[in-house]
């Protein structure tokens, strides 16, 4: 059996920002377990610039990003795994683990860090009709394909669903030679940065079309076509709209969920609206001493905020482990009138800190405000000349603020339009 | 003639329209809602500049291509153009982070980066 | 050389009969249309053993099918397949469905169908808890099952391999000649020549029997759509749920399959002769599968589907199994129309199939033969210890390729290597479950795609997902 202060699961920007803060938090005993070849998680990938702009203020490409936390968790001589799995965390915090050279290693971890990323939703989850043609995959496979092999999943491309990967690999394709003939999305707004779709799209005259989906896939051994419709406001295809297109390939690129199997194992209390844990403040879980940041508790749209919220859970970890962690008096967080979701779900009042409260919206709005209300009453509000489901927001609440709160208490945040 | 473009400097998406004379002049810029709108429609009706993000064959590394991108922005209708020049060249591995893969692309004045490492296999 | 007898279709029955074959002195071709076995109808049906109750009396489904059935448990065990005893359950909503059941029962009874008992509606509910509030009673069948029927395919074929059949994969016979008491089979360029054909290939049974004149058992294919259902929901059936069944078949089912997940279907939807490889999904079948499965278990919805997909089955118009020579031909053996409950009733079928052609060949045993296979790793399934060991033998246990379904580097080597083993990454994941998971190879799909060209030593853009023409990749970028 190992011993370690704090174990970090994936070493993607999350792990490695949560173990960074930790150790500068006094924390000495920390490892990192990542699943893949190499420290950087999907960054690796990800190679268009556009990240580090509010942490850096630089315009990085992902490994770019990536390789800065590299380089700081080796001159921190912070310790780390690659090419090794987490298998299982027991409740009483021993990890297990596997690689080819330790083989089964057995962690006792005093505070555990959940920074395992997120997934891509794949075709099965949609319930598309048709074939089962080579041909269909998610966005990032494709992105992997191109960008890390160096060979082309498909010549003529139809891509689903117009989040920002699905986006970028219009692009992305384009540039490689690939003929992209339309970006499809389900709902009548994209979810992806309005700078990905000019750059993306409109430099390269992809159209993109809105309220439409793929209702068919056609061709026996690889892709040939695929049927697409337009879909009414309850998302069904509108009879008499669909339309052939030919292609090789379909891309995906219809949502990602948190990888949470470790997390649901261990019996950690789960958001339905996020798919990830339900955390304090310092991104501690229903289970103590465990903690998620980062992808894996909810899906964030820039890595910058992902690296902040990873520092606010490693700090949190360093606290436990040194014993810091402030008695329990919780209030809780609650997303009304179209905002879908608060992180952190609840705050603890004794801990004495300015809180930042993230949340979405569920449609988009233009000069609307946010009202935030605590135990009915508004206490703050802010205007937002615009709101869009693909940009997280948030409100911080000041410390002044939390100490005229009672625990149990509630914080609403809701949109005013 | 008319130019209308949404604006990117920030997530709001201002739809700005830019009233060009037949020379090509700039009379007016309205839509936008900051001064970088203003800012952003003026360069993108006359030098409209794109960064560039890729990736180039690499021998004798771990994989068979080294990611890279522009080290700042290119002209946007050449875009294409420099792809073309990119995926002509053959790097030998071991590539490092920053290393210049293709200095002076196209006369443009800016140099190609890798973004990342390729050590050798 | 000429082969004592070529089985034409590594499906189940043919797999199922090479290897029966196998244990017997003499040369056994087992030929492939596909680039794997279990490629037709054996990869996608219910994944059920019937207890028996639903053929006539008298006919050869009935008999086949409890005969299977009681040779299942053996023959799983032989193979390493595992195999779920979990009973069966058709509901009944009305009184007229209640009297069906009784009518079923009383055949099962004339079938030879142990232990059939009718469920009240307490008992139901005690067995069932998400079942229909309003269905009233159910007939309980124990001897059925759950098994993976292209691991039990795959499984035969192995045995069969082991023991010196050959697979021919990627050989859609197009010809079959019959001179001096000898067949010549060809496809395209291909040829082989054999003294006795088996004639398992499924939907294409007729097309192969009209190559020798016999036009005696045309095929209808029936396609059945089903969705497959995440592991987080398979506690929602404990038995295999059947409604009270309808002219085209079983109807919709609810079960839960041995990997834990929830599969519901099938439809059935008559095809044109010309159409026996359309195995595509239709919008409003797959509605049409979640609104009937919802009878049954109400609380089923479609978030937590994983996938869809459809099979074919044989459906011929004297809806029973034939088996056994030809009119055209004693030396060419029908075994024609194996639809359901055909899974059920393969160890049966091969059994009674080699003793026919160990009869007319008078072949003796083989004094020494591979009666099962290796068991496969299954690394999900081994303790922690258990897993520490192994990873020390080999490193490659060391690796995990499919997150999902926690499948090793191992695993996967071993599916590839394997007599009979994987060629495209469909057939990887059929033996190792890798991309079955809620991801559906999205992360690991690449990485098999990496160990499949490593290890039949090809470049990644040949490598295919279920043949040739499936090819995942075009060339290099750059």
């Amino acid at each position: 059996m190992l011993n370690y202060d704090i174990v970090v699961i994936g070493g993607g920007p999350a792990g490695m920002a949560a173990a960074l803060k930790a150790k500068e938090c006094g924390v000495d005993s920390i490892l990192i377990l990542e699943r893949a070849e190499s420290l950087g998680g999907i960054l690796e990938q990800c190679i268009h610039t556009g990240f580090g702009l509010h942490y850096f203020g630089e315009e990085l490409s992902g490994p770019e990003y990536a390789d800065r936390f590299i380089k700081l968790v080796h001159e921190q001589k912070i310790e780390y795994k690659v090419d090794t799995m987490a298998l299982e965390i027991t409740d009483t915090n021993v990890v297990y683990a596997i690689n080819k050279t330790d083989g089964l290693l057995e962690i006792q971890a005093k505070a555990v860090i959940l920074a395992m990323g997120c997934r891509e939703r794949p075709r099965g989850a949609l319930n598309i009709a048709g074939t089962r043609a080579s041909g269909v995959m998610s966005a990032g496979t494709a992105q992997k394909y191109v960008n890390i092999d160096g060979y082309m999943p498909g010549k003529k491309v139809v891509i689903l669903g117009s989040g920002d990967i699905g986006l970028i690999m219009a692009r992305r394709m384009t540039l490689e030679g690939a003929e992209v003939k339309i970006v499809c999305e389900l709902m009548p707004y994209s979810s992806g940065l309005t700078r990905n779709i000019v750059q993306c799209l409109d430099d390269f005259g992809i159209p993109l079309r809105l309220s439409c989906t793929v209702i068919d896939i056609h061709g026996e051994g690889r892709v040939e076509g695929v049927t697409i419709a337009d879909v009414d406001e309850n998302r069904r295809p509108i009879p008499g709209t669909e339309q052939y297109i030919e292609c090789d390939t379909l891309l995906l690129s219809v949502g990602l969920i948190p990888e949470n199997e470790l997390t649901r194992a261990v019996g950690i209390d789960l958001d339905p609206v996020t798919s990830g844990a339900i955390v304090d403040e310092y991104r501690e879980t229903s289970h103590p001493g465990v903690f998620a940041c980062g992808n894996v508790l909810h899906v964030h749209d820039l890595v910058d905020y992902v690296t902040l919220e990873s520092q606010t859970a490693g700090e949190g970890a360093a606290n436990y482990v040194l014993g810091k962690k402030a008695e329990a008096a919780y209030i809780a967080t609650k997303g009304v009138n179209g905002v879908r979701y608060i992180v952190p779900q609840k705050v603890n009042l004794n801990n004495g800190n300015d809180v930042k409260l993230y949340f979405r919206v569920g449609q988009t709005y233009k000069n609307a405000a946010i009202s935030v209300k605590y135990n009915g009453e508004e206490i703050l509000r802010r205007k937002r000349p615009r709101l869009a489901p693909g940009e997280m927001e948030n409100v911080i609440l000041k410390k002044e603020m939390l100490e005229k709160f009672e625990a149990d208490g509630l914080i609403e945040i809701g949109v005013e339009v | 003639m008319q130019k209308n473009i949404i604006c990117v400097a920030c997530p709001m998406g201002c739809g700005i329209t830019v009233e060009l004379s037949d020379s090509g002049e700039i009379l007016s810029v309205t839509g936008n809602t900051c001064k970088r709108g203003d800012a952003y429609a003026r360069t993108e009706c006359t030098n409209p500049v794109r960064s560039l993000a890729t990736t180039v064959r690499v021998t004798g590394g771990v994989h068979n291509v080294v990611p890279c991108k522009s080290a700042g922005a290119l002209p946007k209708g050449k875009i294409m153009d420099c792809m073309a020049v990119i995926n002509a060249v053959d790097i030998q591995a071991p590539v490092a982070l920053g290393d210049v893969l293709i200095p002076d692309i196209l006369g443009t004045g800016i140099d190609i980066v890798a973004t990342n490492h390729c050590p050798a296999k | 050389m000429i082969y004592d007898v070529a089985v034409i279709g590594a499906g189940v029955s043919g797999a199922m009969i090479a290897s029966e074959l196998s244990h017997y002195d003499m040369k056994v071709a087992l030929v492939e249309r596909c680039n794997d076995v279990a490629m037709g109808t054996s990869k996608a049906n219910s994944a059920i053993v019937h207890a028996g109750f639903d053929a006539i009396p008298g006919t050869s489904k009935a008999k086949f099918n409890v005969e299977g059935t009681a040779m299942i448990a053996a023959t799983c065990e032989r193979l390493h397949v595992p195999f779920k005893p979990i009973g069966s359950l058709v509901i009944a909503f009305t009184q007229e469905e209640i009297d069906t059941l009784e009518e079923l029962r009383a055949r099962g009874v004339e079938n030879g169908v142990p232990g059939l008992e009718i469920l009240d509606q307490a008992k139901l509910r005690a067995a069932e808890p998400f079942i229909n509030e309003q269905a009233l009673a159910a007939l309980y069948a124990p001897s059925a099952g759950i098994v993976c029927p292209y691991e039990l395919t795959i499984a035969a074929a192995e045995n069969a391999v082991i023991n010196g059949t050959e697979l021919l994969r990627n050989f859609c016979v197009d010809k079959i000649e019959f001179a001096d008491g000898v067949f010549t089979v060809s496809a395209g360029a291909q040829s082989l020549q054999a003294r006795y054909i088996v004639n398992a290939a499924g939907v294409f049974c007729d097309t192969v029997a009209e190559m020798i004149g016999d036009t005696s058992i045309p095929v209808t294919p029936r396609k059945g759509e089903y969705m497959l259902y995440d592991k987080t929901v398979g506690h929602l059936a404990k038995h295999v749920i059947f409604q009270c069944p309808n002219p085209m078949g079983k109807g919709v089912l609810v079960t839960p399959t041995v990997d834990g997940n929830l599969l519901v279907g099938p439809t059935a939807t008559d095809l044109p002769h010309d159409e026996k490889t359309n195995v595509a999904t239709t919008a409003p079948m797959l509605s049409k599968v979640i609104s009937t499965a919802q009878k049954s278990v109400p609380c089923l919805t479609t978030r937590e589907v994983i996938t869809s997909f459809a099979g074919l089955r044989a459906h011929l118009e004297c809806d029973d199994f034939i088996i056994g020579p030809s009119e055209k031909n004693a030396q060419f053996i029908n075994v024609a129309g194996i639809e359901s409950p055909g899974l059920s009733a393969s160890p049966a079928i091969a059994v009674y199939v080699k003793d026919l052609l160990v009869e007319k060949l008078d072949k003796a045993k083989k004094a020494a033969f591979e009666p099962g296979r290796k068991a496969p790793v299954r690394f999900r399934h081994l303790s922690q210890e258990e897993r520490r060991s192994l990873i020390a033998k080999d490193p490659a246990y060391g690796r995990i390729i499919c997150r999902c379904e926690t499948v090793t580097e191992g695993e996967i080597r071993d599916a590839i290597l394997a007599p009979a083993g994987a060629r495209d990454v469909d057939g990887v994941k059929r033996r190792t479950r890798a991309g079955m998971g809620r991801c559906q190879g999205g992360f690991c799909g690449s990485k098999v795609v990496e160990l499949l060209s490593e290890l039949c030593d090809k470049e990644l853009n040949e490598i295919t997902k279920f043949g040739e023409g499936s090819e995942i990749l075009y060339e290099r970028t750059k």
